[in-house]
């Protein structure tokens, strides 16, 4: 055996070539339907979005002024007295606010508390599956049932009451704590994945410098998913802005932003008003069918809205992997 | 051709004709000259020490071993080790995969509780207390901890090793305080050249040697008198690898030092003292020179020669 390595020719290696593949006339039938079936459903699934994006675009360049952005809606039947859509803006930022700032904390503590304790592990499936049900249960359910709890005198601060005492249970606080289970299910699951990617030996390494176990939550876990906190707040959001059902039922059929009681801010929240979706709703042939112009133009406002928001969840995705490396090195790790 | 003879001449194919050798041909092919990467220069020289040396004068007693066990459930991970490790000494923990050395080290700062199933047995006394007797946080800030992989927390360089001296006290002390002693675990190990003009820079943009002396430096931070190490180099490349192994030899002088290491040649470079641990029992225990010229027990020799592991 000689040392001597088999003879390499110099110089640059040869170029690339692609071997010969076999030719979908030889497959299986069953086969070359999947294969068209594959790229026909990925394509239509293209035009379909397209097909929305481009006629609701058409349709609410067709119909949208910046005045209607501005102007309140009033109760008119001529369409040029019956103003924009400025309350079911505020309407919709006021409950995505509302059931936002509920939603963090439960949704937050509660990946938490299944990703760093989740003992014992009947009680961490049982908080699992509850998730799981708060998700799978159908918006005008969980409505309905906010109706219910939020009807009981107990929480009669929280709503409208009517001068005989009885409580109405429709309220942007009412509505906004339904919509915190709409956005909670996304928030969860975003967070819990993120602490789940950290490698065990960062928990281990906070461990073995003497910290506590809540310390190395607050100071170095929560601060590592944080952008994923950011992308399920960003789903949970678009979930929110989205939702008609709960509007319909907790907040009725209002028109304007209607205050109850009389402290300043929180007399809004105890109120009732439009949002986007019912402002929608209301206007659409399917509604009162008062003006589907305006129905196409606020649809149009919501639409971008959404996809702004989808924009930012990508935006977060990326920015975390480019600033820190974080992703990156963990991928590796 | 028959379908027999077919058959048989795929079998045994007939003997494709070599080419004729003529003397012009170049006897040898020319041989390509392979040109290697320049040959690594440390920054540090490795450290020059002769392998059959006794320790130095062993300073006080830190940890004491007494017939310490840990099992996973019903597997016994470690058995009946005692052992006593000294300050002023490296203690390289040697042996194949899966034979108890990480479970021991982990045994001495108490992580191994992290593991539900885990229980040990025995006794370990830092200073002649009780280990089980302090608590974990405690402890733990006292007997420190290097791992395998570089885990700096995705903080800045200064707010990596702050946080190891951060108490667990109402009031965080103010950066000004701070700034010194963080400087200090820097320097001891042997980043602070290199990392001084950012300490704001995010930790992870480091390369790895340097990530791997930032959990060092944040390990040394709060002045413990133990330090454990788990295959602290195995993630790193060679020229890391040796600026770490000096860096122990430094760092003994203050520290006992406890490393587990998979490669023979560094126990060799880097310890006083080996013991070597075999499907959960130690061995063999004794100097370098000891444990690989005259080792007492035959699986010793064998895996120090390379025979199994």
């Amino acid at each position: 055996m000689s040392a001597v390595a088999p003879y390499q020719p110099a110089g640059k290696p040869p170029a690339h070539r692609r071997g010969r593949r076999s030719s979908p006339t030889s497959w299986r039938w069953i086969d070359r339907i999947a294969l068209c079936a594959a790229w026909i459903a990925g394509l239509g699934l293209c035009a379909i979005a397209a097909a929305i994006v481009i006629y609701m675009g058409v349709r609410g360049f067709e119909y949208l002024r910046p005045s209607l952005l501005f102007t309140r809606p009033a109760p008119s039947v001529s369409q040029s007295q019956s103003g924009g859509f400025l309350d079911p803006i505020l309407g919709t930022l006021m409950l995505t606010l509302v059931g936002v700032v509920l939603a963090v904390p439960l949704g937050v503590c509660s990946a938490l508390w299944i990703a760093e304790y989740g003992r014992p592990s009947w009680l961490a499936r049982t908080v699992e599956s509850s998730i799981e049900v708060v998700a799978g249960t159908p918006d005008i359910v969980i409505a309905l049932f906010g109706l219910a709890i939020f009807q009981l005198g107990l929480f009669a601060p929280f709503s409208f009451t009517s001068s005989g005492g009885g409580v109405y249970g429709r309220s942007f606080i009412a509505a906004g704590a339904m919509m915190s289970l709409i956005a909670l299910p996304p928030l969860f699951t975003a967070t819990r994945d993120g602490l789940q990617t950290v490698p065990m030996h960062m928990r281990e390494a906070a461990f073995a410098l003497g910290k506590t176990r809540i310390t190395t939550i607050r100071r170095v876990l929560l601060p590592s998913v944080r952008s994923n906190i950011a992308t399920g707040v960003t789903l949970g959001v678009s979930r929110i802005i989205g939702d008609t059902a709960i509007v319909i039922l907790l907040l009725g059929g209002a028109l304007q932003l209607e205050t109850q009681g009389s402290a300043p801010g929180l007399n809004l929240l105890r109120g009732t008003g439009p949002t986007l979706t019912s402002y929608v709703y209301d206007n659409s042939p399917a509604g009162e069918g008062g003006a589907p112009q305006k129905a196409y133009a606020a649809a149009f406002v919501l639409l971008v809205f959404v996809f702004a928001l989808n924009l930012l969840v990508d935006w977060i995705g990326r920015r975390q992997t480019r600033s820190t490396g974080m992703t990156a090195a963990w991928g590796i790790v | 051709m028959t379908p027999e003879e077919m058959l048989l001449d795929r079998i045994h194919p007939a003997p494709v004709e070599q080419p004729e050798w003529t003397p012009d041909a170049p006897a040898v092919p020319p041989v390509r000259t392979i040109v290697l990467d320049r040959p690594p220069v440390a920054v540090v020289p490795p450290p020059q020490r002769n392998a059959l040396r006794e320790p130095d004068a062993s300073g006080p007693l830190r940890l004491q071993l007494d017939s310490v066990g840990v099992a996973y459930g019903a597997k016994q991970a470690v058995k009946s080790v005692s052992l006593s490790i000294h300050q002023g000494e490296v203690l390289a923990l040697i042996g194949p995969s899966g034979c108890g050395k990480t479970t021991l080290l982990r045994t001495l700062n108490r992580l191994t509780e992290l593991t539900p199933s885990a229980g040990s047995s025995g006794e370990i006394r830092l200073d002649g207390e009780d280990i089980h007797d302090l608590p974990d946080t405690t402890l733990r800030s006292r007997v420190a901890m290097v791992f395998q992989q570089p885990n700096p927390f995705p903080m800045s360089i200064f707010d990596n090793v702050a946080f190891a001296l951060r108490e667990q006290s109402r009031k965080r002390p103010r950066r000004r305080e701070l700034e010194p002693l963080v400087i200090d675990a820097l320097r001891r190990a042997g980043l602070y050249e290199e990392v001084h003009d950012d300490l704001d820079r995010p930790a992870l943009r480091l390369s790895g040697g340097q990530q791997q002396r930032l959990c060092i430096a944040r390990a040394i931070a709060p002045r413990p008198e133990v330090l454990l190490m788990d295959e602290p180099c195995s993630a790193l490349d060679p020229i890391s690898t040796g600026v770490i192994e000096e860096l122990i030899g430094e760092l003994r002088r203050d520290l006992a030092v406890v490393i587990v290491t998979h490669n023979l040649a560094q126990a060799r470079r880097v310890a006083d003292r080996v013991a070597f641990m075999y499907l959960g029992d130690l061995v063999e225990y004794g100097t370098v020179g000891q444990v690989f010229e005259e080792p007492r027990a035959a699986r010793t020799r064998d895996y120090v020669r390379g025979a199994f592991g």
